[in-house]
């Protein structure tokens, strides 16, 4: 079905199934219980999975496939962003206008990008996606001030002209919408203890990622695919064939760039706020990690990258010092506080240490993420035979 | 004319940052073949050093009978503390030992540096030379975060103000060394033993890479790794050492720049970016190129600076080390001195 073998297939539908039923996977704990703490299943958060699901898909058909690793994707993110939130401002509170345009923008950019940078590989090549994100957050954050809003960020006013949506007599700043169905909209179900909530806004995330995810596994099984495949493989044995890589490349830059720039219009339908902060070169690390813990060069090593790190961020950024000590208070005193002073380090504040620490441990000992992980697990559990794994471990994980 | 002066001064103490720090990842890279992107960090620790240096110096204790601290006729409650430096050594040599605490701390970073340098290499980076590149980028990177993280747990995210000792504030009149009139060009004294500083350091790397047996070796290493270790040399060995070097050095400029820059727990990350542009603008593997692009782009990013050029071109001061970058890549794809062959992917 859709042009895809049964083994795709089931990973789409695999992808669906979880994008669809999120709000109810991510709630499995009964509201009041004192494990509620480790839901995730609020359109907020919900939302940021899909967002970032896209931006890591987007990032690992570039490094996953053609091993090009960007050091400035976040580029394009905050470029797709700033696009959104002027398509917002000026022409229509619709959402729609916002995501074409920003994927567009993004696109073009990365287009210009990557003209320049994919004349060098290696470490050269990630040093000037550096350069240039560094570049365009530098000035994002300075003399665009008039385009960007600067350090403060770009987000909707009353006065924008809107001029699809005529006058509105509303004094409240309009909120984005999908023809009338507002982004923040939600139905509340209850059942029993648990309380999911399905939000609008979340369902065109997860429409969108879904699409997202199917085209990225068309590329994988094209013969483009095949050629972004044989660039990572080896490249001058491509050139001496008398093929020329560049214009792979081009349009692998370009589709990955798009990716991160659906991905910034997105996430300013959501909310319509676009920072600067959002180019700078930390937020081209984050999605470097996802791709990797995931399993660079997997289909759905991305997606689950993504979204095991933002629901770490956000649960272990909710834990203080008081919650650990209701957790370690059945040990007894000393052996408590011996507990907390170790774990606490690691929370609240201190996420990205363990961020830090769980990429170097991926990098060391499992440089195929979270993918690998499993299949490793899985042959064990399995009992298959070991020849049998190995074959199947250097097949799909990239290095 | 003593605009052009000025603002070849300004560029100077930050291009010795900017040229320690790419002679480090140099050693680092020509050596062992590493990129490492954890090198800001090592900058960032050398700086914590004189900031762990001058707490330790500053410890103190409540004398007997003393009276609480008031301004103003206001208690603060608390007497005041007094470091036992000064109760070992007397006060004015306690004093003087906490004012020129930023200096001495260069004698209590280089050991730690070397170690903690020398503890990565043969902890981590060891085990990372038959991975791709891009497996080294990345776990660097990790550590970096991990360095970085575990600074802001203990000093918290606040900028340190160290301050420079008490004899080296203000500034010198350099413009009536050289026949101008005074108070046109003046320049603080700190930063000019900053600079001074960092020559002498970078002398001495070359020194010893250039005049002893030790430095021989690890050139011949650099050039032709294989013949070396069979004629039985033990060349790992030798360039952890090198590695432990490269940290202390970087550790040098961070404990150095304190006093120019107080430091904080993202200092390392800001100029390991564009510690790599300098790297490859100089030529991958080039040591007197890294310093060279050092100096350059330190000196091109503060005429950036001026007035004039940002009215003529606004914002040009944020961007100009990344567009020479890019018409240097671009133009000379081997950066100013690099040699043929290294890094050619």
């Amino acid at each position: 079905m859709f042009g895809l073998n049964a083994k795709d297939m089931r990973s789409l539908v695999f992808v669906a199934l979880l994008l669809v039923l999120a709000p109810i996977l991510l709630n499995p704990f009964p509201e009041g219980s004192p494990l509620a703490q480790f839901n995730a299943g609020y359109p907020d958060l919900m939302q940021r999975f899909a967002i970032f699901g896209i931006f890591a898909i987007g990032f690992n058909i570039l490094f996953g496939l053609t091993g090009y690793l960007s050091f400035g994707h976040a580029a394009f993110l905050g470029a797709g962003s700033y696009a959104g939130v002027w398509m917002l401002k000026l022409l229509t509170i619709n959402v729609i206008p916002a995501i074409i345009i920003s994927t567009l923008v993004a696109g073009v950019f990365a287009l210009l990008i990557g003209l320049v940078s994919l004349r060098r590989s290696g470490i050269y090549f990630s040093i000037l996606t550096l350069a240039f994100a560094q570049m365009a957050f530098a000035l994002a954050a300075s003399v665009l001030t008039p385009i960007t809003g600067g350090e403060t960020g770009l987000q909707t006013s009353l006065n924008d002209p809107r001029i699809l949506d005529g006058a509105r007599e509303s004094s409240n700043i309009p909120t984005p919408s999908l023809f009338g169905l507002e982004m923040g909209d939600s139905w509340q179900l209850r059942v029993g203890d648990w309380l999911w909530t399905f939000n609008a806004g979340y369902y065109i995330c997860a429409i969108v990622a879904l699409i997202g995810f199917y085209i990225a596994i068309r590329i994988f099984r094209s013969p483009f695919g095949l050629m972004l495949k044989a660039i990572k493989t080896n490249q001058n044995r491509l050139n001496y064939t008398g093929v020329s890589t560049r214009p792979y490349m081009l349009a692998c830059f370009v589709i990955s760039g798009m990716y991160a720039g659906l991905a910034g219009g997105l996430m300013v339908s959501m909310d319509p706020l676009a920072g600067a902060e959002r180019m700078q070169w930390t937020a081209s690390g984050e999605v470097v990690l996802m791709v990797i813990l995931g399993g660079a060069g997997t289909l759905i090593g991305p997606v689950l990258g993504a979204g095991f790190i933002k629901y770490c961020e956000n649960i272990f950024s909710k834990i203080n010092k008081s919650v650990l000590e209701g957790w370690f208070s059945v040990f007894p005193d000393g052996m408590a506080d011996f507990m907390v002073a170790i774990v606490y380090p690691f929370v609240g504040k201190g996420w990205h240490l363990t961020l830090g620490v769980l990429f170097m441990l991926v990098v060391i000992f499992l440089p195929g993420g979270l993918v690998q992980g499993g299949q490793k697990i899985g042959s064990w559990v399995t009992g298959r035979g070991r020849k049998k794994s190995a074959g199947a471990a250097t097949t799909t994980p990239a290095e | 004319m003593d605009q052009i002066i000025l603002q070849i001064l300004n560029g100077l103490d930050k291009g010795s940052a900017y040229a320690l720090i790419a002679l480090g990842l140099t050693l680092i890279f020509g050596t062992l073949g590493v990129v490492n992107f954890a090198h800001g960090a090592l900058f960032m620790i050398g700086a914590f050093c004189s900031v762990t240096l001058n707490r330790i110096l500053t410890i103190g204790y409540v004398p007997e009978g003393a009276e609480a601290q008031s301004v103003g006729g206001f208690s603060f409650g608390k007497p005041k503390e007094v470091p036992y430096v000064e109760y070992w050594f007397g006060e004015a040599t306690g004093q003087a030992i906490v004012d020129w605490s930023v200096p001495l701390s260069i004698l209590f970073a280089i050991p730690v540096m070397i170690a903690i340098g020398v503890i990565m290499e043969r902890g981590l980076i060891k085990h990372f030379y038959k991975r791709p590149h891009a497996d080294q980028i990345l776990v660097t990177f990790g550590l970096a975060i991990v360095l970085q993280e575990i600074i802001k747990f203990y000093f918290g995210a606040n900028q340190i103000p160290t301050p420079a000792p008490e004899a080296f504030v203000g500034s010198f009149d350099f413009g009536a060394l050289i026949g101008m009139d005074p108070g046109v060009i003046i320049y603080p004294y700190w930063r000019i033993l900053y600079f001074v500083f960092a020559l002498a350091l970078i002398f001495a790397v070359f020194a010893f890479l250039r005049y002893t047996t030790f430095g021989m070796v690890v050139r011949a290493g650099m050039a032709d790794r294989e013949t070396v270790t069979l004629l039985g040399i033990d060349v790992d060995r030798r360039f952890t050492i090198m590695f432990g070097i490269a940290a202390a050095v970087a550790g040098l400029a961070g404990v150095m720049y304190t006093p120019i820059n107080s430091p904080n727990y993202h200092m390392g990350m800001d100029f390991l970016v564009i510690s790599f542009v300098v790297v490859v603008v100089g030529g991958m593997g080039s040591l007197p190129g890294a310093v060279l692009a050092g100096f350059l782009l330190g000196i091109l990013e503060s005429f950036a600076s001026m007035r004039e050029v940002i009215e003529l071109l606004p914002g040009v001061n944020q961007v100009v080390i990344y567009l020479a970058a890019i018409v240097i890549l671009l133009t000379r794809p081997r950066g100013l001195m690099g040699r043929a062959g290294v890094m050619e992917d």
